[in-house]
């Protein structure tokens, strides 16, 4: 069914229009999806104007609801929202509304207590950096940096700037190694930044996603420093191993820079999937293989050149050239503001094959091509429920 | 009959060190020592004697003595004292070929031990993060101590093909520190002020003293049941630092250099003779090396006293405080946290702020 004629996206706009009902269809469901607009949804059982403001952002269209929600909760009519979103809120302002929703007791526990609690935490985290008591494993991996530091930095981008809507977050196993298979795209990896995110904020559990990058992340200065602290170690087999044996979840991308470094135009066709080493080592260890289709990242940054020569004067596999990059300096690096969707689809068990599987080739290409389409298909199908690319 | 033992490389200070433990093995007769130079530290009641495993004399000193268990310490990356780069890998390569050919001559020996170095596997952005005994290295060593064990590896691996009825065991250290460390990491760690490599924080592991002897000590005898004793092992604590980490438990402040001028940084510091800042040395504090230490556990049934934290701890305690002292940071941060302005009204001491920092650590954790 998924042919490629499905895809006209070029004609976004009068696709738009021909799928009124679906963007009707798709009003509603937007409140309850994503945690920010959970927080929006959650807080206006309070005072009886919270209702109306909700609803009446949610109706007019999402960019509305998108937008408002940490716009619109700023002037003081959620203050549970505005601390969790921007921590910029002042403690007079603060002080200001807490008498007026003093009623409902907040989760966070005793009055002016959050805030103390807030510098008291960042205190003692200053206070482990100092010294260095802090502990990394042994990819180098520093599970404290990450969940207050570097998380903190990208979830704005996420929630705020990419608007990332993320679907079947429970087909990811709540314990054990499971090796989640994504397409890659957008010249800079922000799809897998982003799915990390998706899967730290989103998982009941609290799951940490460990990515593979390629083996250029580890050569970069400065790149290659902060990619192992948040977790992210080098795409080879060994690796991949030994995280699935430690029952930790894995994300690849298979692609690579054929996905990831591919023209504009052929943006959502999925590259060949390597050789398939990830499925050998999912068999390998016996993981599930949860495939993932991200919508969004293609758009980012729309490359319509490649300046071959200079990249190989650079030393790095493609030199994108786009309608701004080279063009405009630093400002073109800017990506665009895409409306994004993760979908984590079912997961594919591989424990149910003898040993030797991992060494039969034929098996092996064909769950590769398992996974490939059905990360295309979902692909497709999520393009299809798309009403624009940047809404 | 008890064994007798000749060690290699005991003028330095885990060569005599191993040899004043073993003596008091029970199963122990005789310790032979050997050095080109006398060592300035006491042997116990080891025979000294003093030799170069570069010459062939050392034929004659495995027959007189009757040995049947070597263990090879001699493969170092610093010259001892006022010798050159020169020598060292004569010593390294050349001596290590003298003392296999005495070896193999020899119907007597019944047991090889060498240190080697985790340095085999040199340190690239494309190797994979964790080496385990099997992972071929993705760029080889191309010179210095590196390219030396790679080179005294093969020779070993030649030798148990030549002779299968001797069992030999490689073991690889990972950085060896400890109060008496001599090596080049510890000099490195002992500038006032720790010159890194701009964007890059290498993942570091150590080994103490006191479980590099025990480890030599275990490859040295027979078995223990369950366990194997030969073949290759990486020997390394629990866990790793980074670079980071470690300066700051030293309390010694970093200068990051960018990469291109490391080299220049490293140069001046040679020529200065501060460190030996050899460019595989600079090659570990880019990228950083991290062993698998399983076989270890499992197969060889070594469980190191010290983790790598413990170990670097021991380390930094032998060492005088630093320009930071973390103790002086950490109370500098408890005096922030006492104003009133910061810990809030109320709970203004220290231990108020550190108990509500555990609650929110709580918090973010659920």
């Amino acid at each position: 069914m998924a042919d490629a004629k499905v895809i006209p996206f070029d004609d976004d706009r009068s696709r738009g229009g021909a799928q009124r009902p679906p963007r009707r269809r798709s009003g509603p469901r937007r409140p309850g999806d994503g945690a920010k607009a959970r927080d929006v949804k959650a807080v206006p059982s309070v005072p009886g104007r919270g209702h109306t403001d909700a609803a009446g952002g949610a109706a007019p269209g999402s960019t509305a609801a998108g937008g408002a929600a940490p716009g619109g909760v700023a002037p003081g009519v959620e203050p549970q929202a505005a601390e969790a979103g921007a921590r910029g809120g002042s403690r007079a302002a603060r002080r200001d509304t807490v008498p007026e929703q003093a009623l409902p007791p907040e989760p966070r526990g005793g009055g002016g207590g959050g805030w103390d609690r807030r510098i008291a935490g960042g205190l003692a985290f200053l206070r482990r950096r100092l010294t260095g008591e802090y502990d990394v494993d042994e990819f180098g991996y520093d599970a404290e940096l990450t969940d207050q530091v570097l998380m903190s930095l990208l979830r704005p981008i996420y929630d705020k700037y990419f608007r990332v809507e993320v679907k079947g977050i429970e087909n990811i196993p709540a314990d054990g190694g499971a090796l989640i298979v994504a397409n890659h795209s957008g010249t800079l990896p922000w799809d897998g930044l982003m799915m990390q995110v998706a899967v730290h904020d989103n998982h009941p559990h609290g799951r940490h996603l460990r990515l593979l990058a390629a083996d250029l992340v580890f050569m970069l200065p400065v790149v290659n420093e902060l990619a192992r602290k948040a977790g992210h170690t080098l795409a080879c087999a060994e690796d991949a191993g030994a995280l699935l044996e430690r029952g930790e979840l894995v994300g690849v991308m298979p692609e690579g820079f054929k996905g990831i470094g591919k023209p504009f135009s052929e943006r959502y066709k999925l590259q060949r999937f390597g050789r398939g080493g990830f499925v050998s080592t999912a068999l390998r260890t016996g993981s599930p293989i949860v495939p993932c289709s991200i919508v969004g990242a293609e758009e980012i940054y729309p490359m319509i050149g490649n300046a071959k020569t200079l990249a190989r004067v650079l030393g790095i596999p493609y030199f994108p050239l786009t309608p701004t990059f080279p063009w405009l300096g630093p400002l073109g690096a800017l990506p665009l503001p895409t409306k994004w969707t993760i979908q984590f689809g079912e997961a594919i068990p591989t424990d149910g094959y003898p040993p030797e599987a991992a060494e039969d080739p034929m098996l092996m290409f064909n769950l590769t091509d398992q996974v490939r389409e059905q990360i295309q298909h979902t692909l497709y199908k999520l393009l299809v429920q798309r009403r624009s690319v940047f809404f | 009959m008890g064994k007798v033992v000749l060690v290699t490389g005991v003028a330095r200070q885990l060569g005599g060190r191993f040899v004043r433990r073993i003596q008091r093995d029970p199963e122990v007769e005789r310790v032979v020592a050997v050095d080109a130079v006398p060592p300035e530290h006491h042997l116990g009641g080891a025979d000294f004697v003093q030799a170069d495993i570069r010459q062939p004399t050392i034929t004659k000193v495995l027959a007189e003595h009757g040995v049947d268990t070597v263990v090879h310490m001699d493969v170092t990356g610093t010259a001892l004292a006022g010798g050159s780069r020169g020598s060292v890998k004569e010593t390294n390569v050349i001596g290590t070929m003298q003392l296999l050919g005495a070896c193999q001559k020899s119907p007597r020996v019944k047991r090889l031990v060498v240190k080697s170095s985790t340095n085999v596997y040199g340190s690239a952005p494309r190797d994979p993060a964790v080496f385990t005994e099997t992972t071929p290295p993705k760029s080889l060593p191309s010179g210095g101590f590196a390219k030396d064990t790679v080179e005294v590896e093969g020779y070993v691996r030649g030798f148990a093909r030549r002779r299968p009825d001797v069992a030999v065991c490689v073991l690889r250290f990972a950085n060896i520190l400890g109060p008496a460390a001599d090596s080049p990491l510890a000099e490195y760690f002992s500038l006032p002020v720790l010159p890194t490599v701009f964007g890059y924080d290498p993942r570091l592991q150590f080994v103490h003293e006191d479980d590099a002897v025990e480890v030599l000590r275990l490859a040295s005898h027979e078995p223990q049941r369950g366990t194997l004793n030969s073949g290759t092992f990486n020997i390394a604590g629990e866990g790793l630092l980074l670079l980071s980490q470690c300066a700051r438990r030293l309390g010694r402040p970093t200068l990051p250099v960018l990469l291109p001028a490391v080299t220049w940084v490293g140069a001046a510091l040679r020529t200065l003779s501060v460190t030996d800042f050899s460019p595989e040395q600079i090659r570990l504090l880019t990228h950083g090396r991290v062993v698998a230490t399983r076989q270890m556990r499992e197969t060889l049934g070594f469980r190191p006293r010290y983790t790598t934290a413990e170990a670097f701890a021991d380390f930094v305690r032998s060492r005088g405080p630093g320009l930071l002292p973390p103790a002086a940071l950490a109370g500098a941060v408890d005096r922030i946290a006492a104003l009133p302005l910061a810990g809030g009204g109320g709970k203004s001491g220290a231990g108020g702020v550190r108990r509500g920092a555990d609650d929110s650590a709580h918090h973010s954790a659920n």
